[in-house]
């Protein structure tokens, strides 16, 4: 088919399914009930550009292909155009998004039969798409800044879906907030580019880069990073995804965790090119990137909520692919995202399935006639769920596994890549890469300790609930396992696609390396840091089998520690910590932070000085002016009496003017 | 005299004039047909289809070249069909949400039908003109057809006295535009348009014979597009008649009119120096923008109000031909299809939403409190329409007014431009206090006839409120009809020209 | 003796004016009509004499439109005005004034 259609229907479908689902259910308010069609509609319009996309994706596309379908208003030299770029780069985030995205879809079928809102939901879903898809396919920085403002919305949306309890409309304007800090960012790059560049089609941006100063290439990839830091959640500004939590689980899924936190790190890879002339700043990133990973791993530890931990987990695993951007890996950084993708939904779909089946719990202990607070998400009242839950455990198992790091599932090669290209990086002679290594490998094993650990605590080990002989949860429909299923096994296997430098040895070449990146005297989208010295293979060997070691360890650890103690392990581990266990717990007291140094200034800032002044002056002002205005109307309308006669009278005068305005 | 080739440019003729005969032959059919079967419910079906075939065949006819039909008495294909189209769209519209609205009121007759036929021809004829005759002509059959449309309820005292006053300012008013043709007439010697400017040339020095003319001549068009102070029927008549008749007369009419006055403005005068008119239409335009929305802020009752708003919606336009630019027509001619859609649709969700059966000429925007809640599409397309007069983005208003302000700020009248952009501000008041009452008030404060009433929404009726709603809401993003407008006016489409 | 085309214009708006004022400032509904017609004869004059002093033929073509365009003009008033007549019981034009500011 034609590229061009096939674009084209690859983004518009799903914004029609946002239009169908949306529309339709609000004015024809039976239709809400029929959740078959509405979900099979919502999927379909997701699913369906998925093999679109894996048309092109086998088209190849080595040269990039750009369809513009549509020039708006050009201002002197400067136009916008809606116009879609394909490329290896773009090709595997619309996969990632349609492919993980049809399979959360049809997931939420069953996650979300009977709902209120079941109609809205799918809607916002697609339109989640839609946007998600305008992202990582502009081939402009305004059209991808649309789509990022889009998914933002989408996001603030789904995370206050269930708007009803307060605190989780609170979490989606928190989310919401912070990302505009990033998102001001972002446009001030863009202003500045615009200004430098005169235009912010990418082609043309990287074509100009080369002859900007260094201090607007290190403002402009600055400004560009810390907007990435807010939709990817990076210290400073990772402390709104925890609350994200809110929403429903798919969208956990689906939006903080698969797809729009990863656009910050697709947004480096689209311009690294740029990224790399910029040394500095790209220490910064590296930086950054450890120390949110640490962070976020160390917090994680002390989490009991499932959901958290698992939010703590994705800030910590988009830490590591900040490292690999801040070493000019760019590539093994969208190697990790589609890894990432692949078993961090899973594991959001497996704990929204333990969730699901928690609240049956619930609802059988209501029944039952239990009264005290009961919350399905907590770990501590979980316990031994895999005897109920066969599919859900083994799939959350392989999952764990694969982000741990366990040889040969996914997690291990992407995980592995981003420290052996940070290593190498500081073989290379850039100090800061040792210190970006050293913290990964120790945030690995964090990583495999917290990840076992929730594992351990909700699906092995005795059943904590209360009445845990009479009431017990059961396996979710199969429209929740089967994506679990398919994602579970990506989350093994999917890891091949980049194979470690070593396995060239044997022929076997690192394909996504290839894709992205290119090979001999083909040049993908993504460039990568020149290294000047190479490692040679016995460090090689000798760092992966460290890191395997570091994973099978960690998993190890806690398995044993957690089967031992249970729920008494984390009293162990408090006790043993301490004061830094309580930061742990409290997230190292960020949201506190913020809270005393900018929301508590700029709130009291709000309300005794700028509410005064705008009710006073520029209320005031503003309503002189319009009671002024309808005092002269009031009068002037007098005018008007009434009489034909007047108003003959008043054409006569009028002609008079305008004769004597004309004649000279 | 050698008439052996008279029948030679017969078709072409047809052709060029073809939705003025189909719209000429509908009429004639409407009112025969009527004749015999009083009142039959096919009648606005033909009335429509006339519409519908004269669209379809000006926009195949848009990128033809413009010419002369007619022995060069009006103009046909490219500009002419641009016009043609924006005004058919209206009749279009106004036949479609008569029909519900007529047989509401029990006031369903055949010749209704007819008459906006005939009024659309005389609309066509006058948009298109090519000569003073055709001019002459087309303003009074489609002012004719108006008068008696105005009157259309005559056992309601507001419904006659509005024809009345629309008969009595109108007739009146050709008077000076029959006697400013005259003068021009005598002035250049000619009654066709392209021919005027080497008529004048001819004589070299303009009189005073040629001045008052063109004066005179121009009170006639701003009277028929109501600008200040020839504007004082506009209100009076507006709250009086059927409501989706006084949406016909404030766009198909004011459309045509101003086409027309463009159409002289750029080919019979063209090669005057622009200063000529520039002062007279400037303090026109300025006095239209700012009493139009002056007065339309105290207004309580919504076809009153609306009626000042398109007052002051001429304003904008006159704002426009001020500039004297091809830019300038082209932006006044491109506001005048968004502007009629944006008037079509507003007048048509007051029509639906009226409950004095006195035409709505007693019930204030107040009494409809919370009503979008009860007709959420009506309130919401009401809502496009209001932020589209406006001319909030991404509205087509918007883009309507980018196009009238712009060539006037680079023709060098800034403070004009910024006159109407305040202007402009201040309407914001009166058409968001619509929707405030519409959203933010709930239906217990509306009048108790409302809340008794059900307000039934035809399918069709809502088909054209929502089609006029979501044109305007992509309209500013389609380049190819704003490009259009203005080929039309870069002088080298004209180059053949006769 | 040939009269110049400077009376007839002359005379054609003495004529007129006569015709606005009496749109004016008439009270009776039937004159005021009267005076419209007036107006409109009078530019008739206008362009006749026009037409014939330029030796040119559409000035007078416009008249017969202008005479049958009069003609129509005075049955729809009349028609209006007798449906105010039948409402109000006054053709007094001072007292239709229902709408107004």
């Amino acid at each position: 088919m034609d590229t061009d259609l096939l674009l084209l229907l690859i983004v518009l479908l799903p914004a029609a399914g946002a239009v169908l689902n949306g529309l339709l259910p609000l004015m024809w308010p039976q239709l809400r009930r029929s959740e078959a069609a509405i979900g099979a509609v919502g999927t379909a319009c997701v699913a369906v550009p998925f093999v679109l996309a894996l048309v092109l994706f086998f088209q190849g596309f080595a040269e990039p292909y750009v369809g513009s379908f549509y020039t708006w208003m050009g201002v002197g030299d400067f136009s916008v155009s809606v116009a879609y770029r394909v490329d290896h780069l773009s090709l595997i985030m619309a996969l990632v998004v349609t492919g993980v995205g049809a399979l959360i879809h049809l997931y939420s079928i069953g996650y979300m039969h009977g709902d209120r809102s079941f109609w809205k939901f799918f809607a916002y879903l697609n339109l989640f798409i839609f946007m998600m898809l305008n992202l990582v396919l502009a081939d402009n920085l305004l059209l991808m800044f649309l789509g990022w403002e889009g998914v933002g919305l989408c996001s603030y949306l789904l995370i206050g879906f269930w708007y009803e309890d307060f605190k989780n409309s609170q979490a989606a304007t928190k989310a919401f907030v912070v990302n505009r800090i990033g998102d001001f960012a972002f446009l001030l790059a863009m202003f500045i580019l615009v200004r430098e560049v005169g235009s912010l089609d990418f082609a043309e941006v990287f074509a100009a880069a080369g002859e900007m100063t260094a201090g607007t290439l290190n403002a402009v990839v600055f400004l560009l990073f810390i907007g990435a830091t807010g939709k990817s959640a990076q210290i400073p500004l990772f402390v709104w995804l925890p609350d994200a939590m809110a929403g429903p689980t798919p969208v956990s899924a689906l939006i903080h965790a698969a797809t729009m936190v990863t656009s910050g790190l697709y947004l480096l890879a689209r311009m690294s090119s740029v990224v790399l002339m910029a040394p500095t700043v790209m220490g910064l990133i590296a930086v950054t990137g450890a120390l949110t990973a640490l962070v976020a791993a160390t917090i994680a530890i002390a989490q009991t909520d499932i959901k958290r931990v698992l939010a703590y987990s994705t800030v910590s695993q988009l830490g590591f692919m900040f490292m690999a951007s801040g070493v000019g890996a760019f590539f093994v950084a969208i190697f990790h995202v589609v890894t990432h993708a692949f078993f961090k939904a899973c594991l959001f779909l497996g704990s929204g399935s333990v969730i699901h089946g928690m609240h049956h719990v619930e609802h059988d202990l209501r029944r039952a006639g239990y009264k005290d607070p009961f919350d399905p998400q907590d770990m501590r009242t979980m316990g031994g769920l895999g005897r109920f839950m066969p599919r859900t455990r083994w799939t959350y198992l392989a999952a764990t596994l694969a982000i741990s790091g366990i040889p040969l599932t996914a997690g291990f090669f992407s995980k592995d890549e981003i420290l052996f290209k940070a290593f190498e990086f500081g073989y290379d002679g850039h100090l800061f890469a040792w210190f970006v290594w050293s913290v990964g490998i120790g945030t690995a094993l964090l990583t495999a300790f917290y990840m076992m650990r929730s594992y351990m605590l909700t699906f092995e080990g005795s059943h904590r609930w209360p009445m845990a002989q009479r009431v017990h949860p059961h396996e979710s429909p199969w429209t929740i396992t089967a994506p679990l299923v398919v994602l579970a096994a990506l989350s093994l296997v999917g890891g091949f696609i980049g194979l470690p430098k070593l396995a060239e040895k044997a022929g076997l070449a690192n394909w996504i390396h290839g894709y992205l990146v290119g090979h001999g005297t083909h040049h993908g989208p993504v460039v990568e840091a020149a290294a000047t010295a190479h490692v040679s293979v016995g460090i090689e060997v000798v760092l992966i089998v460290l890191g395997s070691l570091i994973a099978i360890g960690g998993v190890w650890w806690a398995w044993r520690f957690y089967a031992l103690h249970e729920l008494t392990g984390d009293e162990r581990i408090r006790l043993r910590f301490g004061g830094l266990y309580r930061w742990w717990q409290r997230s190292y007291y960020w949201d506190e932070f913020y809270d005393k140094v900018a929301v508590r200034p700029v709130v009291g800032g709000a309300e005794n000085a700028f509410a005064p002044f705008d009710n006073r002056v520029v209320d005031g002002l503003v309503n002189a002016v319009a009671r002024t205005a309808q005092q002269i109307s009031r009068m002037a309308r007098h005018l008007q009496t009434g009489v034909v006669q007047a108003y003959a009278l008043a054409i006569v005068l009028g002609v008079v003017v305008v004769i004597a305005l004309m004649v000279r | 005299m050698d008439i052996s080739g008279a029948y030679d440019s017969i078709l072409y003729d047809i052709a060029g004039g073809f939705s003025l005969l189909v719209l000429l032959l509908a009429g004639i059919v409407c009112i025969v047909w009527d004749i015999f079967e009083n009142d039959e419910p096919v009648l606005p079906f033909v009335a429509a289809m006339a519409c519908v075939v004269g669209i379809v065949w000006e926009v195949r006819n848009l990128d033809a070249g413009s010419s002369t039909v007619f022995y060069d008495s009006i103009r046909a294909y490219g500009l002419a069909s641009y016009i043609n189209i924006t005004i058919l769209l209206s009749a279009l519209a106004t036949v479609i949400l008569s029909v519900p609205y007529l047989k509401r009121i029990k006031h369903g007759y055949g010749e209704v039908y007819a008459l906006i036929v005939f009024a659309t021809a005389g609309a066509v004829m006058m948009g298109t003109a090519n000569s003073l005759v055709t001019v002459f002509v087309g303003l009074e059959t489609m002012s004719i057809s108006l008068y008696i449309l105005a009157g259309l309820v005559r056992r309601d005292e507001g419904g006659i006295e509005s024809a009345l006053k629309y008969f009595l300012l109108g007739a009146f008013s050709t008077g000076f535009f029959l006697y400013g043709i005259a003068l021009l007439y005598g002035a250049t010697g000619t009654m066709y348009l392209p021919e005027m400017a080497s008529g004048f040339i001819e004589r070299g020095e303009l009189t005073l014979l040629f001045w008052a003319g063109i004066a005179l001549f121009f009170v006639g068009f701003l009277f028929k597009v109501s600008a200040v102070p020839f504007h004082m029927w506009t209100p009076d008549v507006y709250q009086g008649a059927p409501t989706p008749l006084t949406g016909y007369m404030s766009t198909a009419s004011k459309a045509a009119a101003f086409a027309a006055l463009v159409l002289v403005l750029y080919y019979g005068l063209a090669p005057m120096p622009v200063a000529a008119w520039q002062t007279a239409l400037a303090v026109v335009a300025l006095v239209t923008m700012v009493l139009g929305n002056l007065l339309a802020l105290v207004q309580n009752n919504a076809k009153r109000m609306l009626a000042y708003s398109s007052i002051a919606h001429a304003g904008y336009v006159l704002v426009a031909l001020t500039a004297g630019t091809s830019q300038g027509y082209a932006g006044a001619v491109y506001y005048l299809l968004i502007y009629s859609l944006m008037n079509i649709g507003a007048f048509g969700v007051m029509a639906l939403l009226e409950w004095d059966d006195k035409e709505g000429r007693l019930q204030t925007i107040d009494s409809l409190a919370g009503i979008g809640f009860r007709k959420p599409l009506l309130g919401v397309a009401m809502g496009v329409f209001m932020f589209s007069l406006i001319g909030f983005p991404p509205f087509g208003g918007f883009f309507g007014k980018v196009a009238v302000f712009a060539p006037a700020i680079e023709a060098g009248y800034t403070w004009l431009a910024i006159a109407g952009v305040l202007a402009s501000a201040l309407s914001g008041y009166y058409y968001l206090r619509v929707l405030y009452v519409f959203w933010m008030r709930t239906e217990e404060q509306a009048d108790p006839a409302v809340r008794a009433r059900a307000f039934p929404v035809s399918f069709s009726s809502a088909a054209v409120v929502v089609t006029c709603a979501l044109v305007l809401l992509v309209i500013g993003f389609i380049p190819y009809v704003r490009d259009l407008t203005q080929i039309y006016f870069d002088a080298s489409v004209f180059a053949t020209m006769p | 003796m040939e009269i110049a085309l400077s009376w007839y214009l002359g005379l054609s708006a003495v004529l007129f004016a006569i015709g606005v004022a009496g749109v004016l400032f008439r009270s009776n509904l039937i004159i005021i009509l009267m005076s419209v017609e007036l107006m409109l004869n009078a530019v008739n004059i206008t362009l006749v004499a026009l037409s014939q002093y330029m030796g040119e033929v559409s000035g007078q073509i416009l008249v017969f439109f202008v005479m049958s365009v009069a003609a129509a003009e005075a049955a729809i008033g009349l028609a209006i005005v007798i449906a105010i007549f039948r409402n109000k019981l006054t053709v007094d034009v001072n007292n239709i004034n229902l709408f107004k500011w």
